[in-house]
């Protein structure tokens, strides 16, 4: 599924995107959490291949990389159990770079190609150095999707409108991820200068913690990525239900 | 030119454009790059300006200078080992970065960035510190400039190296102890990076040793680069105008090996990194990277990184804080991969060895990071090293920091 194409066609139905994040590997039954989600009305899942040293994550999320690790996730292993879903709506992962370095860029890009992966998120791979990479996944039909963020100068927040693949993250404050007790004020603004500059879908994520937050970001934008919030509840020791419930809580809230 | 004598200004020439590096992407050779956030790379790019313009400024040469000098100490001695050398067979000097203030080679580094602190407006200064001698010097810097300073350290280190911790917040620094992964260096690097990422505004990260995304590599080989300029004319007086066979230093992250290796670069002399071979080699409970890592993508860079199957990143294991790191400098990677430096390493026993040795023979007790070097030259001179063979060796801090640590890992032995 063209992860752009897919996107486009559901703004175009004048609804708010909502792309949740789900750490892979986070136990048992962690495909029946990304199951849930697509059925509570996602448009698309984001979903983190853990890293031993994910610098752009909070406690959260850092947390359940390392229960993931622990537990034995590996790239390929959840790329494979990845390519046993059929949800419907397109599959983004979220991976740090070396990862996918240290498995060679063709190869890496082919295994989640094949897995059925529509796009990749690299935090730590900004547009400079984005060549070998892109290259591959764009040979393998892998949307690479790049990251804005408040600090970006206007100039180079073109440039990467126009290399980035699938939609434009952007980043909705100064920080790592984690939950929030407010929308911080750089969200509408890195809404707003992304949506003046491109047509392209943009998201914006990290930080956006329930609701409320996710409807008033969604204002300057096409849509939130909600992450550390779900995450911080499956760490509680909730399951696929209480996943359903929460994410078609923000769907309603963002469709009213 | 004569030898730098001691309260004398060091003459900074600029830096060699032989020095390796592909301005465009930062690269040494295939190694080094900008791998960060997005939110960073307009700091980075602002710090790289920074300090192309500073760096070619006389006023800020002459002020950083002046610092190295009145604050730190320098030019610091090179002294002849002449108990040492007869043990060994070989002869022995020793760059004593171990005699400047806060004792060890970080400062150097950290008067430079903190004079770019104050260009770039900031009023925050961040660091990470394993043995604890980078978050005392920046302390320490932060102390005389005024700077707000927050020190990340590992759970680990924050134990092994309690008196460090103890000096930072006498000099009012707030030390954040990094539990995640394994509670060392570079979980203390992660942590502040995520503050960073927070706080990039209106806070420099002054990293501590030649790593991280670019310009960093660079600029800490800069500010560090006195340590090889200094004893690359302190040998020749020696040595009648000679340059030594050897110059060897142990390598952690690679700041005080990258420093010396930048002023003998274009000499003959055999530049030898030594990492920390640990448990050993084989047990894979050790911090050699370049002898062991394979490439990867770490902290911003790429470059050696002991990682596993799947790109994991593997916990290192070093008897020193200093060298437990699972990655090095980029600029040694590609030092390595054009022969012109080589790799060697010592374990854990060998430093200790080479600790107890320095301290009999010459009355220096050294830190365990350089202690490694001492311990690899009473294994390998009189074989790889032949006897005769003139060695200078940085000394790359003092051993203050480690002496409850050892004394208690010593007590109980025979020997
Ligand atoms: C005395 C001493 N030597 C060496 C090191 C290792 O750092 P680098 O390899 O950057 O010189 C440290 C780091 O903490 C240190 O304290």
């Amino acid at each position: 599924m063209n992860l752009e194409t897919h996107l486009r066609s559901r703004r175009s139905l004048g609804k708010s995107l909502l792309i949740p994040y789900v750490t892979g590997g986070l136990g048992e039954p962690w495909l029946q959490i990304v199951r849930a989600v697509a059925a509570a009305g996602a448009d698309a899942v984001e979903i983190g291949i853990p890293f031993s040293d994910p610098i752009m994550d909070g406690k959260t999320i850092q947390e359940a990389s390392q229960r993931a690790l622990d537990l034995g996730a590996t790239f390929s292993s959840i790329v494979a159990q990845v390519a046993t879903l059929d949800i419907g709506i397109p599959i983004v992962v979220m991976s740090y770079y070396n990862p996918l370095h240290h498995a060679g860029h063709v190869r890496s890009a082919s295994m989640l190609a094949d897995a059925g992966i529509d796009g990749a998120i690299i935090p730590d791979l900004p547009l400079d150095e984005i060549g070998p990479w892109a290259d591959a996944a764009d040979d393998a039909g892998v949307e690479t999707v790049l990251l804005a963020a408040p600090t970006t100068p206007d100039d180079r927040l073109g440039r990467i409108c126009e290399r980035s693949r699938g939609f434009v993250y952007g980043v909705s404050l100064m920080g790592v991820t984690g939950e929030r007790a407010q929308l911080a004020s750089q969200a509408s603004v890195m809404g707003e200068r992304l949506k003046a500059i491109t047509d392209m879908p943009v998201l914006l994520g990290v930080g956006i913690s329930n609701s409320e937050q996710a409807v008033a970001a969604a204002a300057s934008a096409d849509g939130v990525i909600v992450g550390s919030a779900l995450i911080s509840r499956l760490l509680r020791g909730e399951g696929p239900d209480e996943a359903f419930t929460f994410v078609e809580s923000i769907r309603s809230a963002l469709d009213a | 030119m004569p030898a730098p004598q001691r309260g004398t200004p060091v003459d900074l020439t600029p830096a060699q454009a032989s020095d390796g590096l592909d301005q465009t992407l930062g690269r040494f050779g295939e190694f080094g790059g900008r791998f960060a956030p997005e939110t960073l790379i307009p700091a980075l790019e602002e710090l790289e300006q920074e300090f192309n313009s500073a760096w070619s400024s006389s006023d800020f040469r002459n002020e950083f200078s002046e610092l190295l000098t009145s604050y730190a100490g320098r030019p610091t001695p090179v002294t002849e080992c002449r108990r040492l050398s007869d043990a060994l067979g070989v002869r022995v000097f020793l760059k004593r970065e171990d005699l400047t203030h806060t004792g060890s080679h970080k400062i150097n580094n950290v008067l430079g960035q903190a004079l770019l602190t104050k260009r770039m407006g900031k009023q925050r200064i961040i660091a990470e510190t394993g043995a604890g001698q980078h978050g005392v010097a920046t302390a320490t810097v932060a102390a005389l400039f005024g700077l707000d300073c927050t020190v990340f350290m590992g759970a680990v280190d924050v134990k092994r190296q309690a008196l460090n911790v103890w000096r930072m917040e006498l000099l009012g620094a707030s030390v954040v102890s990094c539990e995640s992964g394994s509670a060392t260096l570079k979980d203390a690097i992660n942590e502040a990076m995520r503050d960073w990422v927070s706080s990039v505004e209106s806070t420099h990260y002054c990293i501590g040793s030649v790593v991280g995304p670019h310009p960093y590599p660079t600029v800490v080989r800069e500010f560090q680069r006195v340590i090889g300029d200094e004893s690359l004319l302190q040998m020749r007086e020696q040595l009648s105008g000679r340059d030594p066979d050897y110059v060897v230093a142990c390598v952690g992250g690679g700041s005080n090996a990258m420093g010396t290796f930048a002023g003998f670069t274009d000499t003959s002399a055999q530049l030898i990194g030594i990492e920390a071979a640990g448990l050993g080699l084989e047990s894979g409970q050790h911090g050699a990277s370049i002898t062991r890592g394979v490439p990867g993508v770490l902290h911003g860079a790429k470059s050696l990184l002991l990682q596993d199957e799947d790109g994991q990143i593997v916990e290192p294991h070093s008897i020193s804080a200093g060298l437990d790191y699972p990655g090095v400098g980029p600029q040694h990677a590609a030092l390595a991969a054009t022969g012109r430096a080589r790799y060697e390493s010592a374990t854990d026993e060998e430093a200790l060895l080479g600790f107890q040795l320095l301290a009999e023979t010459e009355g220096i007790i050294p830190a365990l990071e350089p202690a490694h070097v001492i311990g690899w030259l009473m294994r390998e001179a009189g074989q790889s090293v032949p006897t005769g063979s003139t060695v200078l060796i940085t000394m790359s801090g003092r051993g203050d920091k480690d002496a409850a640590f050892v004394a208690e890992r010593l007590s109980g032995r025979d020997s």
